[in-house]
Order: structure tokens, then sequence, then C-alpha cells
């Protein structure tokens, strides 16, 4: 189990330092003066150019350059957006939370509708209840999010006016920031229960747009693995023994099923990010979604280059928790690694 | 700071009298939600030049010399009660307003009343190199340099606390005029030396300090702006306690958010929702001609749009009167000057331009582009009343343009760096426009098409034009109309002939709003201004 | 035995028994019809198409589609904002996300498989290295892969399309390794090996085939990511640039007009949504279909 997961963390760094190349070449890529590209055309005045230009050690080989790079990033250092003139890790985790929470929820939901959907699904195998959840749950699957997102406001905020069209709490509440989750927030600013439900209707429809991706796939997952698990000879064992359906559902099928569904949730993780781009971008959402992708329109190569390595780093750290996790619960895969 | 009592109090007490009492709360202190289109680029009027920056810094924290009240076109007295012009017109002498109270903040605290010092910060600031200011932000003041104030204000004088006296280099007509618009607002001098002593000159530009209605409290990226009333503002304390700026670039977003009631206040509705606006019963539509005009720039620093022959078959060949009907849903009027009919000296006796894609191939031929060519078009990122719709407004350029051989590519960025890099000179064809300062031709004719306003980035298609930049300033130095109108008309008939612009449209403006909300008047000018703003 | 490799060897005629058991499900064929459809419309578009795509029509903006109130027969699905044909752009529209996708899918195909082939074949070092890299592009959200490759390259739709099959490199890294692996060990590849075939010509003839199956589902699949991914880059401005008629591009000028013309709205979405829904159901199928205990 220790070296397991001592060979994972080699990988994860080494796949850090990789990553970190990416973002490091990024600049050097783009066409053009990198030491422009990260002052900005407008704040470069002679001092400031040469100062950057030193700092960034361009007259230096490129080892070194990269190996300065590395440096300033593993001591949080990640440059200064253009736009914003902040340092770029501290944008990155003034919006982080607000990405984290609506991930979360999205995730939380897809798991609390799709697990028990999928085994009601396994259960009721081949009847209309079955075909229809399948049919239901690939359309879910193959659903534009940036579309579904649109409906959903069209629907819910347009036309029946239930939940607000956009943004994370209503400008009527200046809610100051101590966690960064708005819904904890509400409570400890003292603004009462009406901000809390206010955030709570804020985040609803962005949670459900990018939870139904995760819910479709979940749903399925829990749907085979069950099915799989059914027809195992110990459920057989346990049916014969006189158990009734429901007890072996939930004593046995239930505990085993789960295992690969938990990895598959772990590896939603990828889906998540990719979604809250285009979710937040639909909903105005200030997390790191739409950052991300306003620094491109704003050619702010700063937030984009220190952006990829920061999402990268959750990426890889979220991937080997899963992979941890499942060989804590599946000892039989530990020798063959994946 | 007031979060903290609210928290050690809304702990002492239950939840659910919290509740009680802190929703009532909200109810009585009057908070208006104005839902703009885009982030401001900085918190200082001297440093920006488009709309949505100066709605969020100079028409709300800040007081001009003279002023123009939203809704009006006459200067009215702002910081100055009154002034007096030499007769050689080189004088201006300002007697200042009296205890007036710069705005008390969490990042400053004012001692004093403001006076003549901050009058000197303000211009000095701008206007000399060696000032400790000059060089924060860059250096460049795009509307100072390119209405050469530089080189027009020969000195500022101090003659007692309260009068100030402007010496000029020469005559110019529009001086006073020009002291109301938003770079002129005055700043906080003593503010600017605490922030030098603390050795952050650069949170002037980004914390500011005025006298205005309005007091700055905090700004979260690209997603609201917060400001209070300011208690002591000395036309009285505004009737709103609150006010909230969301940031929502999506025109629809805007429309869906004010249906729900999560705006008060909407700028610039897509002309496409008016009607369903209009309709509904709890919110309202007004509006006003504006002092506009939209444009496509041709750089002609960049061939082939330094040939005259290009630049008028460009012109032959966009149809203007379509992009009325589908960008402004016919709430314009086709351009042909380069300034709004609304203001004097417009003229009215120039032949249009009119749309004959034939006429403009044949141009092109005779350019020497039988077969066209390639070039960009860059296209607004924002709405603006001279353009609700720029990426649209593009596409239907970019099928008329192809259709007399010259192939685009459309090209954009948020706004502040298209701002950033038009100002460099980077692009081709560009989309904007411009919304008047003041009443007189020179806020147009002058400002946007000026020699002097190249390097200031505000002559967009970079034409410096002798004979034309002579009549608009001879027209500055002269101070009888009818002889300044006789240069203009010239002038126009000038930018005419040579084509730098394709002039697009002049549109009306809206705004939409809740019924609740009183007292909010369209300003001509393109201002959303707040003072005097109510909510039932 | 029902394992692939297996298959391949004993069943007479494994397309046959293939088309078997494809043929019994439903969805499958149903995602498969929806596919030649939109093949169909993809391939005929300037026939079908009433209109040019990008032709303004100055008297006809936003006209609605032919069912509802103030609808006219010269615009079946009615007008854009710009007086554009709907149903001429929706038509050129399928032209053009198939058509791009299907570029993805080969780039991605053949980059992915000769990557794989190299790794498990020749292992060692190469294998290791190809891995990290893998590794790299996997722990970067696909959108934001694609988001940085047109950071560096400018939007566009060349540019879209490479990042896109940048992304989707690493499955077929994986599935061709895998399998390149297992098969190495197999008593028909040593025997070959010890005839003195050569080790490209050993992977090409003797490998590759065998992994076929697997590939064409995870194809499929692409296909399907392919579309969605175009049609994301599209709507957030970084893909296909006007007057392209992209659905992505599509949907999203369309936003200004979501409460006042839906319609312009909701038909580019239900034409991604079906092409997709249409990839998944076929991906699903082929994978039931070439080995039934495969299953997700």
């Amino acid at each position: 189990m220790f070296a397991y997961t001592l060979r994972r963390l080699t990988i994860l760094l080494i796949t850090f330092i990789g990553v970190t190349i990416v973002a490091f070449s990024l600049i050097r890529l783009v066409p053009g003066d990198p030491v422009l590209l990260l002052l900005g055309e407008r704040g470069a005045s002679p001092e400031a150019y040469a100062a950057m230009r030193a700092n960034l050690g361009l007259d230096r080989p490129l080892l070194l350059q990269y190996l300065q790079f590395l440096w300033n990033v593993f001591h949080g250092d990640l440059g200064i957006s253009i736009v914003s003139k902040r340092p770029v890790i501290e944008e990155f985790l003034s919006r982080y939370p607000a990405t984290l929470e609506l991930g979360f929820t999205a995730l939380l939901l897809a798991t609390c509708i799709g697990i028990p959907l999928g085994i009601v699904a396994a259960v009721k195998r081949n009847t209309i209840f079955d075909y229809s959840f399948m049919g239901v749950s690939l359309v879910g699957y193959s659903m534009p999010i940036f579309w579904w997102g649109l409906i959903l406001i069209l629907l819910f905020s347009v036309t029946l006016g239930w939940t607000p069209v956009s943004g994370r709490i209503s400008a009527l509440y200046d809610i100051e920031a101590v966690t960064g989750f708005m819904l904890i927030d509400t409570w400890l600013s003292g603004e009462g229960r009406a901000a809390f439900f206010n955030a709570f209707r804020h985040l609803i429809l962005p949670a459900i747009a990018l939870g139904t991706i995760p819910l479709a796939v979940i749903a399925r997952m829990t749907r085979s693995s069950m099915l799989e698990v059914l027809g195992e000879d110990y459920i057989r064992t346990a049916k014969a023994k006189g158990l009734s359906n429901l007890a072996v559902i939930i004593i046995h099928a239930l505990r085993n099923a789960l295992i690969p569904v938990v990895t598959v949730i772990g590896l939603m993780v990828g889906t998540i990010i990719t979604g809250a781009i285009l979710t937040e971008t639909i909903f105005a959402w200030p997390g790191i979604g739409r950052w991300i992708v306003h620094s491109v329109t704003s050619l702010d190569y700063p937030v984009i280059q220190g952006g990829v390595v920061l999402i990268a780093t959750v990426m890889i750290t979220v991937n080997l928790l899963v992979d941890v996790a499942y060989m804590v619960s599946n000892p039989r895969l530990r020798s063959q690694g994946r | 700071m007031k979060y903290f009592d609210r928290v050690n109090f809304g702990r002492c007490i239950s939840v659910a009298l919290a509740t009680f009492f802190f929703s009532t709360h909200l109810y009585a202190a009057k908070t208006l939600v104005y839902c703009s289109e885009s982030s401001p680029s900085h918190f200082n009027p001297q440093l920006t030049d488009d709309g949505a920056s100066f709605n969020a810094n100079s028409s709300i924290i800040h007081n001009q010399l003279v002023e123009i009240p939203p809704g009006e076109t006459e200067l009215v007295s702002g910081l100055a009660t009154s002034w007096k012009v030499s007769k050689d017109g080189l004088k201006y002498t300002f007697k200042l307003r009296k205890n007036v109270k710069f705005q008390a903040t969490t990042y400053f605290k004012p001692t004093r009343n403001f006076n003549a010092d901050d009058v000197l910060f303000t211009f000095n600031r701008q206007r000399l190199k060696s000032h400790p200011y000059h060089m924060v932000g860059g250096g460049i003041y795009e509307y100072f340099d390119s209405m050469a104030m530089g080189e027009l204000i020969k000195d500022i004088v101090k003659v007692d606390d309260y009068t100030v006296q402007f010496v000029l280099s020469r005559p110019e007509a529009p001086f006073l005029a020009n002291l109301a618009m938003d770079f002129a607002s005055i700043l906080s001098a003593e503010y600017g030396e605490m922030l030098l002593k603390a050795k952050t000159p650069e949170k002037l530009d980004m914390f500011p300090v005025g006298t205005g209605p309005f007091v700055f409290k905090r700004y979260v990226k690209d997603s609201t702006i917060r400001y209070e009333a300011h208690p002591n503002y000395f036309r009285g304390k505004s009737p709103l306690d609150r006010l909230v700026f969301v940031i929502t670039p999506d025109a629809n977003v805007r429309t869906q958010k004010l249906k729900t009631g999560e705006c008060h206040i909407i700028t610039e509705p897509a002309p496409a929702d008016l009607p369903a606006i209009e309709k509904h019963p709890q919110l309202q539509v007004i509006q006003k001609t504006g002092l506009n005009v939209g444009y496509l720039a041709m750089n002609v620093e960049r061939p082939p749009f330094d040939k005259v022959l290009v630049r008028r078959a460009v012109n032959h060949a966009l149809n203007r009167k379509a992009y009325i009907d589908a960008v402004f849903l016919g709430h314009a009027t086709v351009a042909k000057n380069p300034m709004p009919p609304g203001i004097w000296g417009f003229h009215d006796a120039i032949k249009d331009y009119d749309y004959k894609p034939k006429k403009a191939k044949a141009l092109l031929k005779e350019a020497g582009f039988p077969n066209g060519f390639a070039t960009e078009l860059w296209a607004l990122p924002v709405s603006r009343p001279y353009n609700p719709n720029g990426k649209k407004m593009a596409e239907m350029m970019q099928a008329d343009l192809a259709k007399v051989g010259i192939k685009t590519k459309i090209v954009t960025y948020d706004w502040p760096t298209y701002i950033a890099k038009l100002k460099a000179g980077e692009h081709t064809m560009l989309q904007i426009g411009w919304s008047a300062d003041s009443m007189d031709p020179e806020s147009f004719l002058g400002l946007l098409l000026s020699c002097a306003a190249i390097p200031a980035g505000m002559n967009t298609a970079r034409w410096c034009h002798q004979p034309y930049d002579r009549l608009v300033r001879k027209a500055k130095l002269v101070t009888d109309k009818k002889k300044r109108t006789e240069y203009y008309l010239k002038a126009q008939e000038i930018f005419h002939q040579e084509a730098p612009w394709v002039a697009l449209a002049h549109s009306v403006i809206f705004r939409a709003m809740s019924k609740k909300v009183v007292g909010f008047k369209v300003d001509q000018l393109g201002r959303d201004l707040f003072y005097g703003v109510d909510l039932h | 035995m029902t394992s692939l490799s297996a298959n391949a060897g004993e069943v007479l005629s494994p397309v046959r028994t293939f088309w078997l058991f494809f043929r019994q499900n439903r969805g499958a064929l149903f995602g498969l019809s929806l596919i030649v459809f939109f093949l169909i419309i993809a391939v005929f578009a300037p026939w079908l198409a009433p209109y040019e795509p990008s032709h303004v029509h100055t008297d006809a903006y936003r006209i609605p589609p032919l069912w509802s109130e103030g609808g006219s027969r010269t615009f079946v699905l009615g007008t854009d904002d710009l007086g554009r044909d709907l149903l001429s752009r929706l038509l050129y529209g399928a032209r053009v996300s198939i058509g791009l996708s299907l570029l993805v899918v080969m780039l991605s195909l053949l980059v992915g498989t000769s990557l794989g082939l190299i790794a498990g074949y020749r292992g060692g070092m190469i294998d290791t290295a190809i891995m990290r890299l893998v590794d790299i592009l996997m722990s970067l959200p696909s959108i934001l892969l694609a988001i940085v490759v047109v950071a560096i390259l400018g939007p566009g739709l060349l540019n879209a399309v490479i990042a896109v099959s940048v992304v989707k490199i690493p499955s077929f890294v994986r599935i061709v390794r895998a399998q390149v692996m297992a098969e190495k060990k197999k008593d028909y590849v040593v025997a070959s090996k010890s005839f003195g075939a050569s080790g490209f010509r050993l992977a090409v003839i003797n490998i590759f085939p065998n992994c076929l199956a697997p590939l064409i589902v995870q194809a499929t699949l692409a296909f399907s990511d392919g579309i969605l991914d175009i049609a994301a880059l599209g709507f957030l401005g970084l893909g296909a640039q006007p007057p392209t008629p992209e659905w992505g591009t599509m949907l999203a000028d369309a936003r200004a007009f979501l409460e006042s013309q839906p319609w312009m709205v909701t038909l580019p979405g239900l034409c991604i949504l079906a092409v997709v829904l249409g990839f998944n159901l076929l991906g699903d199928g082929l994978r039931d279909a070439f080995d039934p205990r495969l299953r997700m």
C-alpha cells in the first residue's frame, strides 16, 4: 500500500512538472514579445519593461529561466495579472471557493439522485422504467450543457420566475467573504436566513446544469454495477436463504456495487471542472471557470499560465486521492496498478 | 467596520430575531441596483475615456468646476460658484465653493474642506511631467492630451484658497465647456499626499476619493461595485442610501434580471427586448435622442486604407440602412457627418455616400484592387448607445464587404483590451463611436479627428490631414459662433471628401427600469447619473 | 469465451455475428439512423439548403418558424436577427460540426494509435515518456486544454480542431497500448517473431486488427465528444468565427434573443443534442455488439 502510494506520488510529481513545462512554454509559444505579453502594451514603460525582462531572466539560458519559474511556482508566486494587477494566486484563491461550492453541490445532487435511480433501474430491469431510464440518462449524458443552462434559465427564471437569472447572491446583500462559500458566509454575515435562501436559490440552477452529466454517468454506472453484483453467486445464495429482496439489495448488493460508483464519482471531478467553465459563463458565476475564459479574451497571459498550473494541480491531487481510495477499497487491484 | 458590529450583534440574539431585524433593515436602507454592462478600467476619470468607466467614477464620485446636470445641455456651476473670463480670452478666474467636504472612506479620512490646492493637484498631475503623480498609471491622459490641454494651459495660479486662475497660451472657445468633462473631475490633494507618504501612489487610481454624491465602497472585479451615499454632499445627501453596480455584459441577461427584480435600472436594453419591457406592468422604458455617432474608423496608417479611394469604396459598400433596421431595430438614423445633428454647426447639405456596391467595386479597381483585398474588421465587444451589438453589425458588414471583394476577418477582445489595442493603433477597420461630452462641435471634430488626438489614441482613424487640422484649430481660437460655424462646416466637407470613417448611426438612447424608480433622467451625453434618483 | 480476441479467431464471420447483435439493439439502430440523417444533411447541404447560409435578407429579420404565429413559408425554420435563413444555417452547420469532428477523430486516432503502438511495443523509456505525456494531458480538463491551445494559436476553426484533437489523444493511446501489451505475450505474436517478422510489421499486421473493436467504439464516442467540444469552444467565442454557420456559435449569438425569439436558441441546441445522442447510442450499441460483457 505504502509502496503504491509512493509510486503514485512520484508519478504525480513528474506530471506536475510536466504541467509546469506546458505552462512555462505557453507564453513563449505565443507569437510576440513575452515581456509585452506579461506587462500588457499599456503598462510597458521602459523601466517596467527592463524590470520584467530581468525578472524573467530572458537573457539567461532557457533551462535557468524554467528553473526560476518552477522555483516561483513552488513558492506560490504565479505572477501578476495584467488586467487586475493582483497576484494570480490571490485571484485564484478568491474565486476557487465559488467553483468548489458549485461543483460540490452539483456532485452531491448527481450522487443523491443518481444512485437511487440506478438501483431502481437495475432491480426493475427490462421494465418500462428501466428502458425510459436508460433513454433519459443517455440524453442527459449527451447534453450540451451550455444549451441546457440556457433552457433552464428560459424555463425556471424567465418563464416561471422561480429562480434568479445569474450571479451568486442578490446585489442587495453585501456579504463579506469569510470562507468564500456563500452558503456559509450568509450565515456568518448576520443577514440571516433570507440571505442564505437567496444564495441557495442562485445556486440551484447552475448546480442542476452542471450536475446533469455526472448524474447520468453515476446513475448508469450504478445500474450496471448493480446488475453485475445481482448476478453474482452470493446474492443468489442470499436470496435462496430466504432473505427479502430489499434486504438483499441493501445488505449485500449495494455495498459491493458502490465501489466502482465511488471511483466514477471521483473521476467526475474533471467533468465538473470542464463543465464549470461553461456553466459559470452562462450563469455569471464568479468562479475559476469564468476567470480563465475571461483571461483568454482579455489576453491576460499570466492568469492563463497560472490558472493552468493551479487547475491541473487540483485535478492531479483529486485523481491521486481517487486512485488511493480505490486501492484501499479494492485490494485485489493493488498488484496491477494503473 | 460596519460588518463587524453586525456579525457580533447577529450572534448575540436568536437567529429568528436576527432574520426579522435584518430583513426589515434591508428595506429601510434604500439600495438601488443598476445593471451596467462592462467593468471600469480605472477609478480615476483622468485615465479613462469610456462611458462605462465614467459612469462608475466621475459621474458618481466626483464633481467638476462647472457641470452639465443630467438630461440637460447647459453649463451650471459645480465646485466653482462663479467665473470670469478676461477680455483677451486668456485668463479664466474661478471662485471656488466653500464648505465642500471630501468623502470619508475606510482608506481616507479628510481633515480639510475642498480648496484651490485640489484644483491644482487635479490639473497639474495631467499637465506637468515633473508632478510626482504624472507617471503613475502610465503618464498618458487620453482626454487631456487629445485636446492639447497641456500646451493650452500655460499656468494655473492659486490666487487664494478659494480663487484659481487658469492662464491660457491662446484663446480657446470651448475651454469652459471642456472643464465640465470627466477628466476635469476634482480629486483630493490631501489624499494624494497621504498616498505618496505611504509610497502607494497607484492606489489613487483604484480607491477613489471625491466630493460627489456617492462614496466608493468596494469593487469586486467583473462583478459588483458598491457605493454609499455621501452624507455631507454639498447639494444634500442622496435619497438613495446605497448604490450597487452589477456588471452584466449580456444585454439579454440584463433584461431578464430587470424582470426578475434583480436590477432596478438597466443600461442599454437590447432593442429586441424593448416591446416586452414596455408591456410589462412593473417596468418602464425611457428614451431620448442621443448626441452620439457610431462609426467605422479606417486606420489610414495601415495600407490599403491610406488610399482615399479605398476609404470611399468602403463607404459605398456598406448598407447602413440595413444595420439600423437589424441591429438598432430602427431606433437610429443613418449618419453622414462625424457629429450628430443635435449639435450646432452640423452640415446638413452634405450628400451622403449611398449604398452602391457597383460603385464601390469600381473605386476599388481604380485604387488598384480589382480583386479586392483581405483585412481585419474589429467588432465592438460591448453594447453602446451608438452600436448596441457590434458583433452582429460586423457580420453584416462582413457580408457587404465580401460582395465588393473585401475579405474580412472579424476580430474582437474584451473591452479594456480592445481599448488598449486600438490606442496602440493595432487595428485596421474598427467599430467605435462617441457620445458628446459637451454641446460644442469641438467635442467631435477636434477631439476625434485632430492630429493631436493621434498619440493619445482618440483619433482612431489615425488621420492627420493638415487643411482639416488647421480649420479645427482655428475654430477653437475664435469666440464668434458664426465664424466658428463656418470653419466647422468646411471641416465636415473635408471629412466627407477624405472619408477616414464610415459614419454609421446616431441613435436613440434607452434605459429600462422598474416603475419604483423615480427621478432618473436619460442623459443626452450618454452618462448614467444617480444623484436625485429615488426608489418608491 | 466472449472476450474479443478469442471471438475473432473462432467465429467464421465476425461481421455477421456483430450485425446479429447490433440489430437487436433498438437504441443503437436509432442512433445510427440519426447519424445517417445528419450525414446526409452534411454531405448534401448545398443542395438541400434553400439559401446561402450567410446571405442577409434585409427584409426578413427574426421571422419565426412556420408553425408559430407569423411564420412564413419562405423561411421554414425562420430567420435569425440578421435575416439569415435558419434552416440553411443549420444544414450547413451540420457540415461544419460533423466535418470538423471527423477531422478531430481522424487526427487524434492517428496520433493516439501511433503513440500507443510505439509505447506498447517498444516499452521501456519510450513507453514511460509517452505515458507521462498522456498523464499530463489527462490532468487538464479537456476544455481548459483546448482553451490553452486557442490562447496560443488564436481563435479559429482549425485551431479549435487541433485543440480538441489534442484532448482526445490520451484515450486512444491507452487503449492501443493496453491491447498491444496484452497481445504481445500471446503465442501467435511470439511465433511470428520467431519467423523473423519485423517489429513494425508485427505490430501493424498482427496486433492492430485485434484492438480494432475497442478503437471503433472509442472513436465513435470521441466523435460525440468532439462535436460537444467544438460547439462549446464556438459558444465561448473561441472556435468558429463568423460567418461560418457553426451550431455552438449560433447558440451564443442567439443568447440575446432567448426570450423574444427562443427558437433561435432551441434549434441549434437540439441539433447538437441529436447528433451527440446519435453517436453515444451508436457507441454503446457497438460496444455491446462487439462484446456484450463490456458495459459501462
